[in-house]
């Protein structure tokens, strides 16, 4: 079933792209993107936490919250999906502080490289997002892994290119009232319209 | 009041666990309090559907009326036959999850681009005067951004159609999500599904169909912007009509009473 | 007096959560093509940044500094649950159209901003006040954007006929471009035009306040008369 996974993780980067066809992490997409290094140093932090919560995630959702997930435990009418929102947030809230821990103490490199941007991901919506969608979606253990690699993906290749414009066009001359904010929505809209040409592609 | 330390342990433990039992107590109960509610809304906005599909809101005043002259049916797409499941209890997700439940389809058989089958389908049959009125199928195809869901509405004849209702899709606002909008709806009632020689022939064309044309019965104006989620709607009529999807059920009823 | 109602009135014109902060874009964008389901995420997103601010503030002498990160989540995401549960008994129609945005507002950067800039230093009273006040300036922006796009996405405000239909006879032709998800970006890029051609104070300077994260400054643009350009 390997092109099932392929499909999911084409899916997510293109079609569904978290940051050009759902809009989610905008705050950090146009805060972050004025220079290409920090903007792609925060696109593999997405990538990594996006990766590890998803899956985590989905396990949370399948054993323990959805109606007769309890099952194993006995209770098999109880459903828990009303406390969902904490329990993602809290499990990304947890993920993002101990890779950040893990990071700090083992791979002292990379810490200097993502540090900095992991606080920011916690209250970055395309991570809660990824993880709303897969239960939307209700995907499998192993389908949620290529969706949360895939949505990662895809919200660092957007964030890429839009540095990479954005680092253009700091040498134009705009209308004044134009400048920074303004142009990069409007930036942000036309990659938007870019991204929409992808929709129909089935794998 | 004794000035508290708000950062030894003790406090940080008080008021972290006193924070989570009142935020939880709080949530359990509204939650408890709304779960019937809620899970009434998800039953009528699904009966809705399957009664606005069919146009039979009008017909019966109300949505309560009109359901209480549907049947729902559980029936296997590969025999064709009713069998004795309780529609209660039926679920297409989980019907999709369960192994021997389904079945995948291969490239040529996946006109509608589904992947997999279900093996059993809930149909509804609305009854009148103990013939079968209106047929209520369940649809699915793949559309532009993703899989269209709905119900396609069948007469007595079992050919011509009572209309179509999606309840979930992804299409683009203002192009393919027109799909429900209500004057395009309307195109469908009374157009034919099968030709003589049973060929599936009801199909979404581009642009308008002329009046004059042989196919004036078979064809619906194609939505401008959206050729591929009427792509889509074509394909998925011509998969679920045809013999992987109800066709064996129609023939069935058809030849006699099921 | 004046004091409340500057604090109530500031959030929406001089210091705009979207329009200036950049905060709470994420949800603006994807629920604006009606202007029905707007209304509802900004009724939804109000009141919960007022009551986390309010419930927030109340707490804030007894709140142990190093877990207020997650004391403030915690408020925010019960708020947050509270109004999906309630928007999914009384009005699921708009509720599946919002989907996931409605439990977005977790994340949303007003809620948790306002908690930490604003409701941890003040008393519960002005904090309340404080979030109404930034809710009101995030609705102004997304009502704007829905009013927008409805009307000329549709012809319609709120499923009313205000351009009368070609296909009932009328004269209009929905543009449908403008229900296309894409167009809030750009409509926002252009509010903000407008925005700072009126309050000349907001506009950057080239080099583009930037949080700390970029340590070097970006040189001015070559040609750059700055009071050459503006149209």
């Amino acid at each position: 079933m390997i092109e099932n996974y392929l499909n999911i993780f084409i899916n997510a980067i293109f079609i569904e792209n978290l940051a050009l066809s759902v809009f989610l992490g905008m705050c950090t997409f146009i805060a972050i993107s004025k220079k290409i290094e920090a903007a792609i140093g925060l696109g593999i932090a997405v990538i990594v936490v996006l990766a590890i919560t998803v899956p985590i995630n989905n396990l949370i959702y399948n054993y323990i919250l959805r109606d007769g997930a309890l099952a194993w435990a006995g209770l098999s009418d109880v459903d828990l999906s009303f406390v969902g929102l904490i329990s993602y947030i809290g499990v990304i809230a947890a993920c993002v502080q101990i890779l950040e821990m893990f990071l700090d103490k083992y791979v002292p490199v990379l810490y200097n490289a993502l540090g900095i941007f992991l606080p920011l991901i916690t209250v970055n919506c395309a991570i809660l997002g990824a993880s709303l969608f897969m239960v939307e979606k209700d995907l499998y253990f192993g389908e949620s892994v290529a969706y949360g690699l895939g949505a990662g993906v895809g919200w660092a290749l957007a964030i890429t290119i839009l540095a990479g414009i954005r680092e253009k066009l700091k040498y134009s001359d705009m209308p004044e009232g134009l400048q920074g904010l303004g142009s990069t929505f409007i930036i942000v809209g036309l990659m938007s319209f870019g991204f929409m040409s992808f929709g129909g592609i089935i794998l | 009041m004794p000035k508290i330390n708000k950062d030894s342990t003790l406090n940080i433990t008080f008021v972290g666990i006193g924070l989570c039992l009142l935020c939880s107590a709080i949530i359990s109960f509204i939650a408890i309090q709304l779960r019937s509610v809620q899970e009434n809304n998800v039953v009528l906005d699904m009966q809705k559907k399957i009664v606005s599909s069919a146009g039979l809101d009008e017909v019966y005043g109300s949505v309560e009326n009109a359901m209480s002259n549907i049947k729902t049916l559980i029936i296997d797409l590969d025999e064709g036959e009713i069998v004795d499941i309780n529609p209660d209890t039926y679920e297409l997700s989980k019907e999709l999850r369960e192994d021997g439940k389904y079945k995948f389809l291969s490239a040529e058989e996946d006109v509608a681009s589904i992947k997999k089958r279900e093996k059993y389908s809930k149909i509804y049959i609305e009854y009148k005067d103990d013939e079968i009125n209106t047929l209520i199928l369940p649809v699915r195809g793949y559309g532009l951004w993703g899989i269209l869901y709905g119900y396609l509405a069948i007469e007595g004849d079992f050919n011509t159609v009572a209309g179509l209702e999606f309840y979930e899709h992804k299409e683009t606002p203002g192009l393919g999500a027109e799909i429900d909008n209500p004057t395009w709806k309307s195109l469908w009632k009374g157009k034919k599904i099968y030709q003589a020689n049973g060929e599936v022939s009801l199909k979404v064309i581009k642009g308008s169909v002329m009046k004059t044309s042989n196919n004036f019965s078979y064809e619906i104006d194609g939505l401008s912007g959206a050729t591929l989620t009427c792509n889509g709607v074509t394909n998925l009529i011509a998969y679920w009509m045809g013999s992987d999807g109800f066709l064996n059920f129609i023939n069935n009823l058809q030849k006699a009473d099921v | 007096m004046s004091k409340y109602s500057e604090i109530l009135f500031r959030p929406v014109f001089k210091e705009n959560p979207i329009a200036l902060q950049m905060l709470g874009i994420c949800s603006a964008l994807a629920v604006t093509s009606k202007l029905y389901p707007t209304l509802i995420m900004c009724v939804a997103l109000t009141v919960t940044v007022s009551l986390s601010n309010f419930f927030i503030s109340m707490i804030r002498n007894i709140t142990p500094s190093n877990i207020r990160i997650i004391v403030q989540m915690t408020i925010i995401s019960s708020l947050v649950i509270l109004v999906d549960q309630a928007l999914k008994a009384y009005d699921y129609e708009t509720s599946k159209t919002l989907s996931v945005f409605v439990g977005l507002i977790i994340t949303n950067c007003i809620v948790m901003g306002r908690a930490e800039a604003f409701a941890m230093q003040n008393p519960p009273g002005v904090s309340f006040l404080d979030g109404f006040g930034n809710g009101l300036g995030y609705s102004v922006i997304l009502i704007i954007l829905g009013t927008i796009r409805e009307l000329f996405g549709t012809g319609t405000i709120l499923e009313y006929e205000i351009f009368p239909l070609v296909q009932n006879g009328g004269w209009y032709v929905p543009n449908n471009f403008f229900l296309l998800p894409p167009v809030s970006f750009i409509l926002i890029g252009l509010i903000i035009w407008a925005l700072r051609a009126w309050q000349k104070d907001q506009i950057e300077e080239p080099e583009f306040r930037m949080s700390q994260n970029s340590p070097e400054i970006v040189p001015n643009p070559p040609p750059t008369p700055s009071s050459k350009a503006s149209s």
